[in-house]
């Protein structure tokens, strides 16, 4: 099957031709499951390795927010660790957590301390990296809502949290957000955000700009209503609250709010794309990671899902789910939209992270943002205006054949779309996308994305959804299955540029863990059954692995130590939406359990058994 | 100013008499389902007795509909068919709160701390005791002719009535200590 989209980029009047057949379908046939760690050159691959001709801020050795830099690259400029000697990296130190739930951290870094966030009690750790062995020197224990486990999707995950301003800050899964003296430890202020009693959790990495620190609430299989608030770091003072539904007011839809495309404009959206009162409990919650753009002083961030997931109870677009948002950093104020899944028919989060880069495109430098999309399509879009420039995809799909760049339109195959009553098989990708929370990286020397994603399809009947507080709100029941090829997971090496992949790796499970990349030519990551690996950034080849000893979905991060050495470092403990299968223990004797994963992950309870360890490398 | 001296009086009687106040006939300890139900084997001063369910555990009509309000009442959110997600799995021989019937009856409508929302008020007593018995059918406690033999919806699961009976720990056959053979 040779499907050709013509794109036409408004007012450039370009077109061009992507090949639809180009990205999944050719992927990884046969030789996936049996090498988990083959290197997959796709017959549709076609992307280049260039380097990045843009800035990256520079690399202080530290790593103070879960994302590295404000342009979400997880680039690291260390390189002692390389490709030529990583063959020789081994185990510095360890940490145990102390609690065996999903561990989808990333540990911050930052004056020669380690602070490690846990799961649900969400203890904090910071861990003095001048001594041998990394002593703990402090931890803060929230002492958080046992209820609050009970209104988590996903199990009882902490994403991780920020270094600022000589303080540490961090969400808990029963919604306060908590700001602790670096040094010491001591408490300095803790705000409550959210309300378990409405289904509401915390549970993403706060992001701070200047004196502002972003928290946005989880929730949205909970009938919640999606918000990102804006805290004073000085006092924890919440100074704005932006809504992901209802009038404009509450979304901070002003003056300034220029959505590129028309289907975004107009009065109060967030109230008429739905039916009366439906966005009170309509989702849109921002648990994913945001990005700044310094130089115009906006913030870019993702929403989630609408509420319930059964889309025939919500008819209308949905306003503001499943879009991202551009907003300014200081007041809030919306300054463009864009709706990746409008009327989101499968659970399709738009809360993966953007990634800020300048790339040539049609011969000018365009200041964009890139999103591998849990919709299954590559955004390429302009920060500036939410112009989509190109929407490629990147895994199988059944459900939709493109995106319209003249309306910004996700365009659908009617017969996928669920029914009340109905089972429709065969959709790709299904409800936790091509690709969901965990974090890409990216790499100025290869000018390569590194994406950790999904290859999966599942069959789905919609049932009738009755929101009660404080229980799910959902009205979908689901079975989740390998997509073509048979591996579940991929990491993949993008060209941005030419939208295109280099290499895949493929998985047997889903690649749960984020990547990050290092100068040193590597790409770390890890599996669900627990094994850590380097492969070369330039081939995708496996030059080093280690078995930790849970399932890992975890951040990883790398760092120069005190001692002048560079470390790697990686949570291993299975857990999360798909690792709650071993974590929680179910029973994938119902293909329904968790959601649909019981199905795909039937044996991953005899790969992995639950875990919660901090693992720390270095060359000896 | 003595009628005021004689009501002031009556009314500091009356109202010092309530402290005074006894409940004589409180009703059987038996008929209180909170008071009935334990989540320790133990009980002191040995077993009491207990709810009568078995109207519903008997009743395939009784158990269809605690099938049909397992979904209404969004159980199936966090339980899935029985596989668990967001809550543990229902189908197998782990039961954190007891497996019996009124401990199943008290989970559902008192709550637990480890994220079990409560139901009470919420749901209608003979709605409960049909949930409890559909929540028993999961596992396979109910005789064949009385669990859901079918499903309306997407098949993700094998039926109820088709599964093995697990065994939970506190109704394994216990070993006698230095019985012999």
């Amino acid at each position: 099957m040779i499907t050709c989209v013509a794109l036409g980029l408004r007012r450039l009047s370009l077109f061009f031709f992507v090949s639809l057949a180009s990205a999944g379908l050719g992927v990884c046939l046969g030789g996936c499951k049996q090498q988990a760690s083959a290197v997959t050159v796709p017959a549709s691959a076609g992307g280049q390795i260039r380097p990045y001709q843009g800035a990256l801020e520079p690399d202080d050795g530290q790593w103070v927010r879960a994302t590295k830099d404000y342009a979400n690259t997880r680039y690291s400029a260390l390189d002692q660790i390389n490709s030529g000697n990583v063959a020789n990296l081994k185990v510095a130190w360890t940490f145990a957590t102390g609690t065996t739930h999903g561990q989808e951290a990333a540990p911050i870094v930052a004056n020669n301390t380690m602070y490690v966030a846990a799961p649900w009690p969400n203890k904090l750790f910071a861990l003095d990296l001048t001594k041998p062995g990394a002593p703990l020197k402090w931890s803060y224990d929230p002492n958080p809502s046992r209820a609050a486990k009970g209104e988590a999707c996903c199990d009882w995950v902490n994403r991780g949290a920020v270094f600022a301003d000589g303080k540490i800050i961090y969400n808990t899964l029963d919604g306060y957000t908590v700001a602790l003296d670096a040094d010491s430890g001591k408490l300095l202020w803790r705000t409550r955000l959210a309300d378990i009693n409405q289904g509401e959790t915390i549970t993403m990495a706060p992001m701070v700009v200047h004196d502002k620190v972003y928290v946005g609430n989880s929730g949205g299989e909970y009938g919640v209503r999606g918000w990102l608030a804006a805290l004073s770091t000085k006092d924890g003072k919440v100074l704005w609250q932006a809504f992901s539904t209802g009038p404009d007011k509450d979304v901070l839809i002003g003056s300034r709010f220029k959505p590129f495309y028309a289907g975004d404009r107009g009065t109060d959206l967030g109230v008429k794309t739905w039916p009366p009162d439906a966005w009170r409990i309509g989702g849109g919650t921002v648990w994913g990671f945001l990005a700044y753009d310094t130089s115009s002083n906006l913030i870019y961030y993702g929403t989630a899902n609408p509420g319930p997931w059964n889309p025939q109870v919500r008819p209308g677009t949905n306003k503001w789910t499943a879009g991202v948002f551009a907003r300014d950093a200081d007041t809030g104020e919306a300054v463009w939209f864009y709706q990746m899944s409008p009327h989101d028919l499968f659970d399709w989060d738009g809360i993966n992270e953007d990634i800020l880069l300048d790339l040539p495109i049609q011969g000018n430098t365009r200041k964009v943002l890139v999103r591998a999309d849990r919709n299954g399509y590559m955004y390429v879009i302009d920060r500036t205006s939410g112009q989509v420039l190109s929407a490629t995809p990147f895994a199988y799909n059944t459900a939709t054949t493109g995106v319209d760049l003249q309306s910004g339109d996700l365009k659908r195959i009617p017969e996928k779309e669920p029914k009340t009553g109905q089972e429709i098989r065969n959709i790709c990708p299904p409800a936790p996308g091509a690709k969901d929370w965990q974090p890409s990286s990216f790499s100025p020397r290869t000018g390569l994305m590194y994406v950790p994603h999904q290859n999966l399809c599942m069959d789905e009947e919609a049932v009738e959804a009755n929101y009660i507080a404080g229980t799910p709100y959902v009205g979908t029941t689901e079975r989740y299955y390998a997509g073509p090829g048979g591996n579940e997971g991929e990491l993949m090496a993008w060209d941005p540029i030419a939208g295109k992949k280099v290499w895949t790796v493929g998985d047997k499970y889903p690649i749960w863990s984020g990547t990050v990349a290092t100068a040193g030519d590597l790409v770390f990551y890890g599996t669900l059954d627990g094994w850590f690996r380097a492969a070369d950034a330039r081939t995708g080849k496996t030059l080093w692995q280690f078995k930790t000893g849970s399932g890992i979905i975890g951040q990883p991060i790398t760092y120069r130590g005190p001692d002048g050495k560079q470390y790697v470092a990686i949570l291993s403990g299975i857990g999360g939406w798909p690792g709650a299968i071993v974590a929680s223990n179910l029973d994938t004797r119902d293909d329904s359990a968790a959601a649909g994963w019981g199905s795909a992950l039937h044996d991953l309870k005899s790969a992995t058994q639950a875990g919660g360890t901090l693992y720390v490398f270095a060359l000896p | 100013m003595r009628k005021i001296v004689l009501t002031a009086a009556i009314v500091l009687f009356v109202s010092a008499c309530k402290r005074e106040q006894r409940v004589f006939d409180p009703g059987a300890a038996s008929s209180q389902t909170a008071n009935g139900v334990a989540l320790n084997d133990v009980h002191a001063g040995g077993a009491v007795p207990t709810a009568n369910y078995s109207m519903f555990e008997e009743s395939a009509y009784a158990v269809g509909e605690g099938k049909r309000l397992f979904s209404a009442f969004n159980c199936t959110g966090c339980h899935a068919q029985g596989g668990g997600g967001m809550g543990p799995a229902l189908m197998d021989a782990e039961w954190i709160y007891g497996s019996r019937p009124e401990q199943i009856y008290s989970d559902i409508v008192q709550g637990r701390p480890n994220g079990m929302p409560s139901f009470a008020g919420k749901i209608p007593d003979y709605q409960v005791w049909e949930l409890v018995a559909y929540v028993r059918s999961l596992s396979g406690q109910l005789p064949a002719d009385v669990a859901p033999s079918r499903s309306d919806n997407l098949p993700v699961a094998k039926a109820e009535q088709a599964r093995q009976k697990e065994n939970p720990p506190d109704e394994r056959p216990q070993k006698v200590q230095g019985a012999k053979p």
